[in-house]
């Protein structure tokens, strides 16, 4: 194990930062040690920072940075499932999986998370109306509880559904078995599709969603007008190997993963560059540039499901004072409150790129797991914005008054009193932790802050 | 804890009664903050401020705190910080003087010499340690445009918020990286009482722009906070007048 290093821990949107140990165990007794020695301000784990708040931050405490533990353990190449340390990457398991005809079951907009972070976020995709969130494919895990004891635990039991969403508070997860998706080929048949504002594009999306297994909607939410809330959607599905062209490399080599990178941008960026008037000129180019209607067109997993990855750090855009994600879903019927809240935001002027608009289908059983039924958007404002703080309390005002919900792991500004109308089994949880962990060994800045 | 925009839950005023953190607790209770500690020495005053903040839904407590007997700091701060996180620290006491009075009896001049720089390096460093173990907080440090250079009209209370100012920088840098941070604000001349009227100068400010300024300090993690902001720039202009014109300035500040 190396020797604990006291630095300061950020999530992805790099604000709030905290000090804490820093502690990388290589091996599940190194895992042990680590909680058993943790100390009076706890341990919480930490995969690879992707959460945007202080999901994975434990100020003055302990942050098990879980990437050592990395090691694929068995593929059933046959049933498609996959037993793997909860420091793999969900790039390493594409890596190797895809040469073999198995996807992940769900991806999430990067693949530079790991598994016990997936599980612990319990993490969506495009396909949540087909395939539910990320825990629906775990079969079991192996949890590290606060006694410093390892549980199997299997679905179904109350300690499954607590971790699932759990954000880490329940234990840390060291394995995970996890079932997997078939594939034929590495590509993606994508259709695109613009809509030309908020109606168009929710209906769009009614009525021909069930076609596809991915669906997501780009939105300008820089648009005035008549152009309120308009869209690019992309919707797609899993090439099969017959949609490849005859006689190509891609045919001969279907199953290859191809990643493309270009260069980070660089440590520090001045604040500022973001603005309305720099955003919206993306924004529109990026609208303009889409077709107006295209089918079929074979694209890379990668850029499909990951278009930020090809940029490296890609939030250091955001400069010093970083950025403030916001994602909530509202439910089926309340599409109301999304038309007034796509309204607000639009009229606020909120310097954002496209936002990210999805439909949730059923539920998942993780008590705070974050998918109900219904419309989800997702957008990245940088910190600085004047009056921020307040305009996103109102919109959780909004939110909360429609039933729905904000995520946690990307949350990193909510107020605490509106968390227990948002998740409804927040007690459940707290008494399983109470529990579990009478001593509060897991604890994180997210659980301090939302007390959780 | 704070969140993304460095606003805190839980507060710890050193010096209860100053208008500038009782502006700036307003604002935080009316963000964020449920937890107020005032500490300062007893009486009504500190009493009705609780009361005030208590009004605006806060759960407020006291605790005894002296900021002359630098002895005492470390238990007086140790039982606040037993009860729990303090996200932000606001080191607010302070004492003008009386500059023509204290020039005539120096045990006086040292009262306020110890009061804004002996007393506040004891609770600065008491404080900072407290913040350091939970490994997260502010510590706001209230210093003023008058540190920046002396004047014949106030160089005994300037002095001493020069020295404060000085240390607070220095803190600032051996804490960075501690998940401490420290900002130190350096606000104008504060307008005296709520009475309408003009400005006696343009750089006079009320404890409310003091406040707000304060809360985008946090936000932005500044390290240091100018009010009015202009001041910055008034302030190095200032810095390189010579002496003998300097002397020779009205006092506008």
């Amino acid at each position: 194990m190396s020797a604990p290093r006291t630095v300061p821990v950020t999530g992805w949107g790099r604000t709030a930062p905290t000090a804490a140990r820093l502690i990388r165990p290589r091996s599940y007794e190194e895992a042990v040690a680590a909680v058993r020695q943790c100390g009076v301000r706890g341990g919480i784990a930490r995969g690879l920072g992707r959460a945007y708040g202080d999901a994975a931050q434990n100020a003055g405490g302990a942050v098990l940075d879980m990437t050592g533990l990395d090691r694929i353990h068995a593929i059933d190449a046959d049933d498609g499932t996959v037993l793997c340390d909860a420091g793999v990457s969900l790039h390493r398991l594409t890596e190797v999986l895809l040469p073999l005809g198995w996807f992940v079951p769900v991806a999430p907009g990067t693949r530079q998370v790991t598994v016990g972070g997936a599980v612990g976020a319990d993490i969506h995709g495009r396909n949540h109306r087909v395939s539910g969130s990320f825990s629906r494919h775990v079969l079991s895990f192996e949890l590290l509880t606060a006694d410093g004891g390892i549980h199997n635990v299997t679905r179904g039991t109350p300690l499954f559904d607590a971790t699932c969403g759990g954000m880490g508070l329940t234990g840390v997860i060291l394995t995970v078995t996890l079932r997997l998706q078939p594939v034929q080929t590495s590509l993606m048949s994508v259709d695109t599709e613009r809509a030309g504002d908020l109606d168009d594009l929710m209906a769009r999306l009614t009525a021909t969603d069930h076609r596809y297994r991915y669906s997501v909607a780009w939105i300008d939410l820089l648009a005035r007008g008549a152009a309120l809330g308009r869209a690019v959607l992309t919707r797609g599905d899993h090439a099969t190997l017959d949609a490849l062209p005859e006689g190509t490399h891609t045919r001969r080599h279907p199953l290859a993963l191809r990643v493309s990178r270009l260069p980070a941008p660089p440590p520090v960026l001045p604040e500022g560059l973001l603005t309305r008037r720099t955003v919206g000129w993306f924004n529109e180019l990026w609208y303009r540039k889409a077709p107006r209607a295209r089918t079929g067109e074979l694209q890379r997993i990668s850029a499909f499901f990951h278009p930020l990855d090809r940029v490296p750090h890609w939030n250091r855009v955001y400069g010093r004072g970083g950025l403030v994600p916001y994602q909530f879903v509202v439910g089926e019927g309340r599409e109301d409150t999304l038309r007034r809240i796509v309204g607000r935001i639009a009229q606020r002027r909120c310097p954002s790129f496209p936002a990210v608009l999805k439909r949730f289908g059923e539920g998942d059983p993780g008590w705070l797991s974050f998918p109900v039924p219904g419309w989800t958007l997702a957008l990245d404002v940088p910190a600085g914005l004047p009056g921020l703080g307040r305009f996103l309390d109102e919109l959780d005002e909004e939110v909360a008054t429609a039933g729905g919900r904000v995520y946690l792991a990307r949350d990193s500004r909510l107020r605490p009193d509106l968390l227990a109308a948002m998740y409804p089994r927040l007690d459940e949880f707290r008494q399983l932790r109470a529990q579990l962990d009478p001593r509060g060994v897991f604890v994180s800045d997210l659980a301090r802050r939302l007390a959780l | 804890m704070k969140d993304a925009f460095g606003l805190p839950q839980s507060l710890l005023v050193l010096g209860g009664t100053s208008r500038i953190a009782l502006a700036t607790a307003r604002r935080l209770v009316a963000r964020r903050t449920r937890t107020v500690w005032l500490a300062g020495r007893p009486s009504p005053a500190l009493d009705r401020a609780a009361g005030e903040l208590r009004a605006l839904g806060a759960d407020v407590r006291t605790v005894d705190f002296d900021a002359l007997d630098a002895d005492s700091h470390e238990t007086a701060l140790g039982k606040v910080f037993a009860e729990g996180d303090i996200d932000m620290v606001l080191l607010a006491f302070g004492v003008l003087g009386d500059q023509a009075h204290d020039e005539r009896e120096p045990s006086a001049a040292v009262r306020v010499a110890q009061t804004n720089y002996t007393g506040a390096v004891a609770a600065g460093l008491v404080s900072a340690q407290a913040l350091q173990a939970q490994g997260h907080g502010s510590l706001v440090v209230l210093s003023s445009v008058a540190g920046e250079r002396a004047r014949r009209g106030d160089f005994i209370y300037g002095s001493s918020k020069a020295g404060l100012d000085a240390f607070a920088q220095g803190l600032g840098d051996a804490l960075h990286g501690t998940g401490v941070h420290v900002t130190v604000v350096r606000p104008g001349p504060v307008r005296a009482g709520t009475a309408a009227g003009g400005r006696r100068t343009p750089w006079e400010c009320t404890p409310e722009e003091v406040a707000a300024a304060i809360e985008l300090g946090l936000r932005r993690r500044a390290e240091t906070v100018w009010v009015p902001g202009a001041l910055r720039v008034v302030m190095s202009v200032l810095r390189h007048v010579p002496r003998g014109m300097f002397r020779r300035l009205p006092l506008l500040l």
